[in-house]
């Protein structure tokens, strides 16, 4: 008899093209997401060598950290400079190359990580890679999914395969139910004030338990989006007939005896009683608020009640750390987070930006006004997403609210493009790191649910949300 | 790739926890097409005014520290984004070697990509090169890679870990798609073998 095995376990296996003595492997991968930031010096090196994109078929490109979300650019043209520069490049190399591509003018384009779920290219018991590391949203599907710098982006694109060596395996399970109000995005907020952003260093998480399982395929998302933030490689959720109802008749997924096929190995991919975690996690799923973050790190997390904490209460590096953030942020120690004014809101990005947390923020701003002075917008995360959003009457919703209805990208998640925060502007946003400057120089973010995006937005100071609902 | 063999340099020190990539190299930057020419904008938020001025409180600013080849750096270093260009960026400054007692994963390995080596030591360690690299331009840090040594400027030696494929591909400068390229039959034999077993992917 074989030894039990983790889900991870069984994909890893199922992908070793070659090992060396030494456990140096080469992975295969399944499925390689491009966009056009992490990109270019990697085609321009396949170029400089006369290599050409090894599986074409398997490599699917969208431009979205760059592109303008506002309706004017639809005339097709980017005003900045470098970014018009960058996105034209990821036009001529997907062009030149040959590979699956969804230019801005295409309603299939939006976030990467968005577009791969929802066109069906991510599959359970998949590798998946990106140039970006929040491609570990993909671990939603129990596929494989991390991030990887420009170097590897090129060696994937030219042999197909990554060099790795096994990460260790972390289990993080969240037992019983969740309270109403509290969404997957306060689940891996929570997670990462538990281990801290480090806690997950040199491990692939496995996120299980009764909470997990309750979660739609865009909650399981949320969370697996985060495990970057938490440290790790990767997170995974075992496949399940929630995934597998989610991936049927998606473009891209396996139809007819292809899809039995494919159904019956995803049947098998879970951690086989027994099986070895070398660092395991228990939160309740019932004891968890919604939380927001005070800091400039993701693990300065704490629940909507709590006061911001005084830098003395940490240890070592941290209590510096602490002291600068506050600094930065502009709180006062013993402040109450409810007591946190907002200028901004932002809901969108690969963590929050798909349908559910579209409706989950609608929900509460249904027939409400967002403070006045309030800057809020919603960027679907693609341009699919914003369709339904319409469909559904979500879009009327935010914009009798007070939202601008932008077009699919990462906008101000990482502000590359021009959505982003003025000096001291201060942001609650469903996006997924506040560090310092990410937003905009100078500028401020708390990161929260979608829900308490919406709360803070008619409220204009961070809320909980539960009093709105 | 550039070859690293052994590193006698300046060692300046950070030692703030959780740099992040931002910091390190901010999005605005990221908008290039080339590898290059990013050591100036290294740390571009810590180190410069929003005018462009240099912050002259900022370590890499002070006069002891501008040939800076060493980093000795607080816990978690190069959290957040895949983005390469920090690494480039950190080569580009000049800086060939990262100390500190944890690296974000993705960010640890991209290091390698480039010539950076990053070296993992427990906290007593760092506490004590760290109090070394304060020392400023006088004091010289060695790195030996094939020794897997760092010794301060008094001389005190630490040995320190790395991955035996990982060191001898930084010791001979070597390209992981040349290396890869070497066993490209098992990659061809694993396709076929999937086209079968897992013909939807």
């Amino acid at each position: 008899m074989t030894a039990p095995k983790t889900l991870y376990d069984k994909i890893w296996d199922a992908h070793v093209a070659h090992e060396q003595e030494d456990g140096t492997c080469l992975l295969y991968i399944d499925r390689h997401l491009v966009h056009e930031v992490t990109s270019p010096q990697a085609f321009e090196g396949l170029r400089m060598a006369g290599r050409k994109v090894r599986a074409p078929e398997k490599t699917i490109a969208v431009p979205d950290h760059n592109v303008p979300t506002t309706l004017d650019r639809v005339s097709g043209v980017i005003a900045n400079e470098e970014s018009r520069i960058q996105v034209e490049a990821l036009d001529k190399n997907a062009k030149e190359f040959g590979v699956n591509y969804y230019p801005v003018s295409d309603i299939r384009q939006g976030i990467v990580h968005i577009v791969g779920p929802e066109q069906g290219w991510t599959l359970p018991g998949m590798t998946v890679v990106c140039g970006d590391s929040h491609t570990a949203t993909h671990g939603a599907f129990g596929a494989l999914a991390h991030g990887i710098g420009t170097s590897e982006v090129e060696h994937v694109l030219a042999t197909q395969t990554l060099i790795q060596k096994k990460s260790k395996n972390m289990k993080v399970e969240i037992t019983g139910k969740l309270k109403p109000g509290v969404t997957a995005k306060d689940i891996t907020l929570a997670v990462i004030g538990e281990t801290g952003t480090a806690g997950g260093t040199g491990y692939v998480i496995e996120y299980c338990g009764e909470a997990i399982r309750d979660l739609s395929m865009e909650g399981r998302m949320t969370v697996c989006n985060m495990a970057i933030e938490g440290g790790a490689r990767a997170g995974l959720i075992a496949p399940d007939e929630v995934t597998f109802e989610y991936v049927k008749g998606r473009p891209h997924a396996p139809k007819g005896a292809q899809w039995e096929a494919a159904l019956n190995w995803w049947k098998t991919l879970y951690t086989d009683e027994g099986a070895h975690f070398d660092k395991v996690v228990t939160l309740k799923g019932e004891e968890i608020e919604p939380v927001v973050t005070w800091g400039t790190s993701p693990e300065d997390v704490l629940p909507i009640s709590a006061v911001v904490p005084a830098p003395e209460s940490f240890k070592g590096g941290k209590v510096d750390a602490a002291k600068r953030a506050i600094e930065y942020m502009g709180l006062e120690v013993g402040q109450k987070l409810t007591d946190i004014q907002i200028d901004t809101v932002f809901i969108g990005s690969c963590t929050n930006g798909r349908i559910e947390d579209l409706r989950a923020a609608a929900e509460i701003l249904k027939g409400k006004k967002i403070k006045d002075g309030m800057r809020a917008m919603v960027v679907p995360g693609s341009g699919l997403v914003r369709a339904q959003a319409e469909e559904e009457g979500l879009a009327d919703i935010f914009k009798e609210a007070g939202f601008e209805w932008r077009l699919a990208g990462c906008s101000m998640c990482l502000a590359m493009n021009p959505d982003q925060l003025a000096e001291g502007e201060r942001c609650a946003s469903t996006s997924n790191r506040n560090f310092e400057g990410r937003q905009g120089y100078k500028g401020r973010t708390h990161l929260v649910s979608p829900a308490m995006a919406a709360a803070a937005a008619i409220t204009g100071h961070l809320t909980d949300v539960r009093e709105l609902m | 790739m550039e070859k690293f063999e052994k590193l006698t340099g300046i060692a300046a020190p950070m030692p703030l926890v959780n740099i992040d990539t931002d910091m390190i190299i901010p999005k605005v930057f990221l908008k290039t097409i080339k590898r290059s020419g990013l050591g100036v904008n290294l740390f571009d938020e810590m180190r410069y005014d929003r005018q462009g001025n240099e912050n002259p409180d900022f370590v890499l600013n002070k006069p002891q520290y501008r040939d800076t080849q060493i980093l000795v750096a607080g816990d978690n270093f190069g959290c957040g984004s895949s983005r390469e260009h920090a690494p480039w960026a950190i080569a580009d400054f000049g800086i060939k070697c990262v100390i500190s007692t944890s690296f974000a994963d993705i960010f640890y390995n991209n290091c390698f990509k480039n010539g950076i080596l990053p070296i993992v030591m427990p906290q007593e360690v760092v506490d004590v090169l760290m109090k070394d690299a304060e020392k400023g331009s006088n004091a010289r840090m060695v790195v030996d890679l094939e020794a897997q040594t760092v010794t301060t400027s008094d001389g005190e030696s630490f040995p320190f870990e790395v991955d035996a494929f990982k060191k001898h591909c930084l010791l001979e400068g070597l390209d992981d798609i040349g290396l890869t390229m070497n066993n490209v039959k098992d990659i061809d034999a694993f396709e076929g073998k999937m086209a079968q077993e897992r013909p939807w992917v």
